[in-house]
């Protein structure tokens, strides 16, 4: 289907199932039950979960094909973001033509910052990227105020342009974004006994543009352009030596993977109309890198896999906190509850950063290909002990 | 005037004279071997003639075309392809994917944004690859990764990923180096047959005596940076002057 083999077609399906039912997935735990803080549900972070998805699989078409690793494409979802607030400042508050805007703009962006950084490759190239990076950081914090509004951030006012459409609208407040009329933030809450699940727009349009995304991606990963890639990755001078240009394929997979991240940054700015300087942060830039690398760089749902797993771990369990924990070990004898929730304490909330680097550091240590080498094992492990039923069993039958 | 005209070509590493005077002429469809004690400049020699090192005199050209300041990529894609001394492929890679990249190469270009089809729906690369890994006698590994390949192996899929790209001038580097005695006469077998059955023109370098009589046409001496003779097998053989610069040391 779609000029995709089987294998391929239903890992498309597989997400195109998991992206659409997320409401339903995301939200096992009835609304008013004790476990409901670990819903993850509601719009505001489903729209996290495939934003970031579609930013780390952009990544992945850099850093999992050709090898070269980024320290700055967080550069570029910000671009995006100032790109697509910029549209709905001058043109409307359709998210359309800002979302186009912000990939045009974080392409060339990336044409720019690629052209020079891929002179180097290794750490020099990382380096290269990650001090453009901070500095477009800094011109975006305070030398291009004018244009990003500084620390503040840009914001909407009520008067802005808006060529296309209103500065305010009829009670005085600022329009919201919208496709083609149709609400961003609008939401359908559907009640199903003790559960409410949330079906919002701004979440569905995300989600229809990471599964094309995605297709693209396994498009190019498929293709003869994503064999050379891989090809950068494994043996530049044989490249060289078979005449064929490495700094074209590397550059035009920069291209891509920028405009991913640019894309990113305009739906982040379509979902909220604002866009902040931090977004183009190292910590940022950072957090794609652990993404890709969590999930399983290379592969094709593993950044998706690693995006989700980062969000979900960054909202849900920096929100516990010592009230819950005593809650949870409430059954202990005083003095052990005081003790567990003490041994436990800087792992949640905000100390959830360390959970997650003890994550990763178990993941790079003993799952270097990621979350995805571990369901591979995982399926292995259960194929092996299918196989050695059958065969002690077809050895078995001809006793009997 | 032969295929590759090397001409007063010199090379100078701070003090070192890397090569004197170079000059060599190699005729089309023949194999010509340049051989030499260590040090004698023929690896210098051979990267002057693929783009790795810009003489810093003389000449070179390759098919009346200078090749001289353009990029290694550029002269491949004129048609001089290079075997290395140790097998240069794309481990990560199977042996059919390190097959279909100098067929694309071919085809394509040194760049082509081709992202728009699969490679299973590029037949006639597609065929072509699985051809010359027959020719190759590796079709029973296509799907293998080729990292894993044996030394013998590796190397015979390197001289096939060249000869895919239907190059008419072949340079090997010291193809046998460090190969047990029987994969030193596979090669050996499999570059007569490539001699034999195309018409292509082989420059080698080589140490072992044994794999230059066995294949070469003509055979140019460098000691020193500088060409000692050129002649034929026979007459090297019993040159005193080769002798004493060369092969007398190792007897």
């Amino acid at each position: 289907m779609f000029g995709l083999d089987k294998k391929d077609t239903r890992m498309l399906l597989v997400v195109a199932v998991l992206t659409l039912c997320a409401p339903f997935i995301l939200n096992p735990f009835p609304t008013d039950s004790a476990m409901a803080q670990f819903n993850a549900g509601y719009p505001d972070l489903m729209q996290r979960f495939v934003i970031f998805g579609i930013f780390a699989i952009g990544f992945n078409i850099l850093f999992g094909l050709t090898g070269y690793l980024s320290f700055g494409h967080a550069a570029f979802l910000g671009v995006g973001s100032y790109s697509a607030v910029w549209m709905f400042k001058l043109l409307s508050m359709n998210v359309v033509p800002a979302i186009l805007l912000a990939v045009v703009i974080s392409g060339l962006f990336a044409l720019l910052i690629g052209f020079v950084s891929l002179r180097r490759s290794g750490i020099y190239f990382s380096i290269l990227t990650l001090a453009f990076a901070q500095m477009s950081f800094n011109l975006a914090y305070s030398v291009l105020t004018p244009i990003t509004n500084g620390e503040t951030g840009l914001q909407l006012t009520l008067d802005d342009p808006r060529v296309l459409g209103v500065s305010a609208t009829a009670d005085g407040s600022i329009p919201v974004t919208s496709l083609f009329g149709l609400e961003m933030r609008s939401t359908f809450e559907m009640v199903v006994g003790p559960w409410a699940f949330q079906f919002n727009a701004g979440y569905y349009l995300c989600a229809l543009v990471l599964l094309a995304v995605f297709y693209l991606s396994i498009r190019i990963f498929r293709s003869p352009f994503g064999m050379m890639l891989r090809a950068v990755k494994s043996n530049q001078q044989r490249m060289n030596y078979t005449g064929l240009n490495t700094k074209p394929y590397t550059l035009a997979a920069f291209v891509i993977s920028g405009m991913y991240a640019g894309l990113a940054g305009g739906l982040m700015a379509s979902m909220d109309p604002l866009a902040g300087a931090e977004r183009m942060q190292w910590t940022a830039s950072g957090e794609v890198v652990l993404m890709t690398i969590l999930g399983g760089a290379g592969t094709l749902i593993g950044p998706v896999l690693g995006a989700g797993f980062i969000k979900y771990f960054e909202n849900i369990f920096s929100k516990i906190n010592d009230t819950v924990l005593h809650n949870w070990f409430a059954f202990m004898p005083d003095g052990l509850e005081d003790f567990v929730v003490f041994i436990v304490h800087p792992f949640i909330g905000k100390g959830w950063h360390l959970t997650l680097g003890i994550m990763f550091m178990l993941v790079v240590v003993f799952l270097p290909g990621g979350l995805v080498e571990g369901g591979q094992r995982i399926a292995k492990w259960v194929k092996g002990r299918k196989n050695k039923d059958d065969s002690t069993s077809a050895t078995k039958n001809p006793a009997e | 005037m032969g295929i590759l005209e090397v001409k007063n070509v010199g090379k100078r590493f701070g003090g070192l004279q890397a090569l004197g005077d170079v000059n060599l002429s190699v005729k089309e469809n023949t194999v010509h071997a340049i051989i030499g004690p260590n040090g004698a400049g023929k690896s210098t020699l051979l990267n002057c003639l693929v783009g790795k090192l810009i003489p810093d005199t003389g000449s070179v050209m390759f098919d009346g075309q200078s090749v001289l300041g353009r990029k290694p990529y550029e002269i491949n894609q004129m048609g001089i392809s290079r075997v290395f001394q140790t097998p240069e492929i794309f481990g990560d890679l199977t042996v059919l994917e390190n097959m279909l990249i100098p067929c694309f190469a071919k085809r394509d270009g040194a760049f082509s944004l081709n992202a728009i089809t699969s490679v299973p729906s590029e037949t006639d690369v597609l065929e072509k690859a699985e051809k010359m890994l027959v020719e190759m006698n590796m079709a029973d590994k296509r799907h293998m990764h080729s990292a894993s390949l044996s030394r013998g192996d590796k190397r015979r899929l390197e001289i096939g990923m060249c000869l895919s790209q239907e190059p008419r001038l072949l340079l090997l580097d010291e193809p046998t180096a460090g190969m047990a005695r029987a994969d030193t006469n596979n090669t050996i077998d499999l570059l007569k047959e490539i001699k034999e059955q195309r018409d292509i023109t082989i420059a080698i370098i080589e140490h072992d005596m044994h794999v230059v009589f066995s294949l070469a046409d003509r055979i140019t001496v460098l000691a020193q940076g500088t060409p000692l003779v050129e002649d034929d097998p026979q007459n090297i053989r019993g040159n005193p002057k080769v002798r004493e610069a060369y092969l007398g040391e190792s007897a």
